[in-house]
């Protein structure tokens, strides 16, 4: 006999197919939906139908088109060599311009492809963005999703174009590439005293922790009266039902104060938008308003001082007669 | 319900494998390097102390040379820097290069058999050159090698050549066509420990005198016109020094503000002086005698082998652990007044002058 398990997924109700409901405007939506027992294990087992439509299918073009540029870009690096695009994988990039370059367009081989695989990918982004919010209106729902969406879309944004546009250069832009990229970031902070002091960095920190702990707190409260239908969520805003009586009470008892059924949404809603939307910020601060966030902190009294355990150190640059 | 909590246990413990499995095990060591609660530490391995601290022995002195006798100028032809010491002071230095340097060879890996005082070896007029290094080093550099000093053991350590010397890199061509661009970095970068940083930070900083801080001095902007990318030429350098070193970034920086020296612990003045004495050495006793070496011996593109801060400390916070060889080599110190008289003109000298033209040409 199947146990129910509220951990691991491990019942599956299995019902007949469905097309969803009808769309407010006609778009086609191809292939016969199926069933996969694997994907049910994680998800909804249904596949299924597909739609792409203009959007989408515009924006895998130019994705793929970004994609491939990046990726034959690695491949040139290593001597079109297979085996060893695998082994460096994570080390391989594709490097924006020199500084020296400024805003205009790099010789191909100088930069030039960073800027059309850059363009390629935003324009994907930006179109598949469109279709996420046409799609919500055609199923008659809410755009949160797709203003959410937008959120990571404005840090991709400032990072890769409003932020080098005022700084005057496509060399302050972030490289394709996973372990480049990383470098890119440490880099970025020390050539700027340490991001660590950026308020906004200190604000998108606080979010991104505390959407990761609103995320936890709500899935496990979930879970754990789902055995009094708690997973209702929906019904039990307006229905408050004993699901929903215990897990907020709960909350009361341990933390002394409970969100509702439904504010737990807006919570996590706000905390995942407000990570990017503060990182951003931040960012876009950097070089342009703050040059050092370091003695930025010291002036605004953020940063305090330590005693003493050293000798004073003196820049050795400053003496006089000192060796070269 | 027994089944599945074991698989669950197997895969989160298979998981777990993998994500350690680049991780060094615990326990590690913690030595605190500043004010208390800001994580100004140094972490160490004991595993790979334990490993590297053979390497880094002294070995034992050679019984010291028996006070007077005539100087070695004098014995000997062709003695142009060594003319300072006596004759027993000379052989016992040379019986100690020898040891330290060519162990295998012996004194005819910088010595012609038939006569010892031609230069017709490229290894005898470099060994010259390296005889006035040490001494620059230990009389000009103390900035950064303090009283402890330097030996041709600090960076030979038994070999002919240093284990740890640089080249320059292949020039940053486009690999094929259009395509390929690296911009000096990218792929695994073996002196900045394995990341993707340039590969070659050594010839804009250690040949060239390229700025290497990045920092502005104010808190908006003033005018500091460095670059991210050159942000990232500096780190490469400083990760090199730091794997060099075999410490944190914490043991010269206080690392809330890479570039305040008020905060800075006292090791990275004498770091600062270390890229200078570096710098110096490269171009003033490296890069003049290129044209002596053989093709064997010089890089990729036809340059001579030079010296970072892994030539000498070699995984070492200070080489051999900061113990003092030259105490036992006073010699090596300074070079002192001449014991000869002045330009002796012999035989042998005009040969050894003859052979060096030989090897010029």
């Amino acid at each position: 006999m199947a146990e129910y398990q509220n951990i691991f997924t491990a019942v599956q109700a299995v019902g007949p197919v469905h097309h969803g409901i009808e769309h407010k405007t006609e778009s086609t939506r191809d292939g016969e939906p199926f069933l996969v027992h694997l994907i049910g294990r994680f998800g909804n087992a249904q596949i299924g139908p597909i739609y792409l439509g203009a959007l989408g299918v515009a924006s895998i073009f130019f994705g793929t088109l970004a994609f491939n540029i990046m990726g034959f870009n690695m491949l040139a690096s290593v001597n079109w060599d297979p085996i060893q695009f695998v082994r460096q994988l994570f080390w391989l990039a594709l490097e924006p311009p020199a500084p020296s370059h400024g805003l205009g367009l790099a010789p191909l081989n100088q930069g030039g492809w960073w800027q059309i695989a850059g363009l390629f990918l935003t324009v994907s982004i930006l179109l598949w963005w469109m279709r996420t919010y046409r799609r919500a209106r055609e199923l008659g729902m809410g755009t949160h999703v797709a203003w959410a969406f937008l959120a990571p879309i404005w840090l991709f944004l400032v990072l890769g174009l409003f932020r080098p546009v005022l700084m005057g250069n496509w060399g302050e832009a972030v490289p394709f590439g996973i372990f480049p990229h990383l470098d890119w970031t440490a880099a970025f902070s020390i050539r700027y005293g340490n991001l660590f002091y950026n308020p906004f960095h200190m604000l998108s920190i606080a979010f991104l922790y505390g959407s990761a702990l609103l995320f936890a707190m709500h899935g496990a409260t979930i879970l754990a009266v789902s055995r009094f239908g708690g997973e209702r969520e929906i019904e039990q805003i307006t229905d408050r039902g004993t699901a929903s009586e215990r897990a907020a009470l709960f909350w009361r008892w341990t933390m002394g104060f409970n969100a509702t059924m439904e504010s737990i949404h807006r919570w996590a809603w706000w905390f995942a938008v407000l990570t990017p939307i503060t990182g951003g910020i931040g960012i876009l601060l950097t070089g342009t308003v703050v040059d050092n966030w370091y003695l930025w902190a010291v002036k605004h009294g953020v940063a305090p001082m330590y005693p003493a355990v050293w000798a004073p150190v003196i820049d050795p640059a400053t003496l006089q007669g000192v060796t070269p | 319900m027994n089944r599945n909590f074991t698989m669950t246990l197997r895969l989160l413990l298979l998981s777990a494998a993998a994500l350690l499995a680049g991780c060094e095990r615990p326990p590690i060591e913690v030595v605190q390097h500043g004010y208390r609660g800001t994580a100004m530490a140094e972490i160490y391995n004991p595993r790979t102390l334990e490993a590297q601290a053979p390497l880094n022995q002294v070995p034992p002195a050679t019984a010291p040379a028996t006070p007077g006798g005539p100087a070695a100028a004098l014995v000997y032809q062709n003695v142009q820097v060594l003319n300072d010491l006596s004759v027993g002071e000379f052989s016992r230095l040379m019986v100690s290069m020898t040891a330290w340097v060519s162990p295998e060879q012996g004194c005819t890996y910088c010595h012609n058999a038939e006569n010892f005082a031609l230069d017709d070896k490229y290894t005898k007029v470099v060994a010259r050159k390296m005889l006035q290094m040490t001494r620059k080093i230990n009389s000009d550099y103390k900035s950064h090698v303090a009283a402890t000093g330097v030996t041709c053991y600090t960076c030979h350590r038994g070999n002919n050549v240093p284990a740890n010397v640089w080249f320059k890199g292949p020039t940053d061509q486009p690999t094929v066509g259009l395509l390929g661009y690296r911009a000096g970095q990218n792929t695994v970068s073996t002196v900045a420990n394995g990341s993707s940083l340039p590969v070659d930070p050594f010839t804009p900083f250690l040949l060239g005198s390229e700025e290497i801080r990045v920092n502005g001095d104010t808190a908006l902007p003033t005018g500091n016109k460095q670059t991210i990318k050159q942000t990232e030429w500096t780190f490469s350098l400083m990760t090199h020094m730091s794997t060099a070193l075999g410490v944190n970034c914490t043991y010269c920086h206080n690392t809330r503000s890479m570039s305040t020296w008020e905060t800075s612990p006292p090791q990275r003045v004498t770091a600062w002086h270390g890229i200078r004495m570096v710098r110096d050495l490269n171009n003033q006793y490296m890069e003049p005698i290129s044209n002596v070496f053989p093709p064997h011996r010089l890089g990729p593109t036809g340059d001579v082998a030079k010296s970072n801060c892994q030539t000498c400390h070699q995984g070492a916070y200070k080489p051999l652990y900061g113990v003092s060889m030259l105490k036992d080599y006073p010699e090596l110190a300074a070079q002192r007044p001449s014991l000869a008289p002045p330009s002796v003109g012999s035989p042998a000298v005009d040969a050894a002058a003859k052979s060096l033209d030989v090897a010029a040409k």
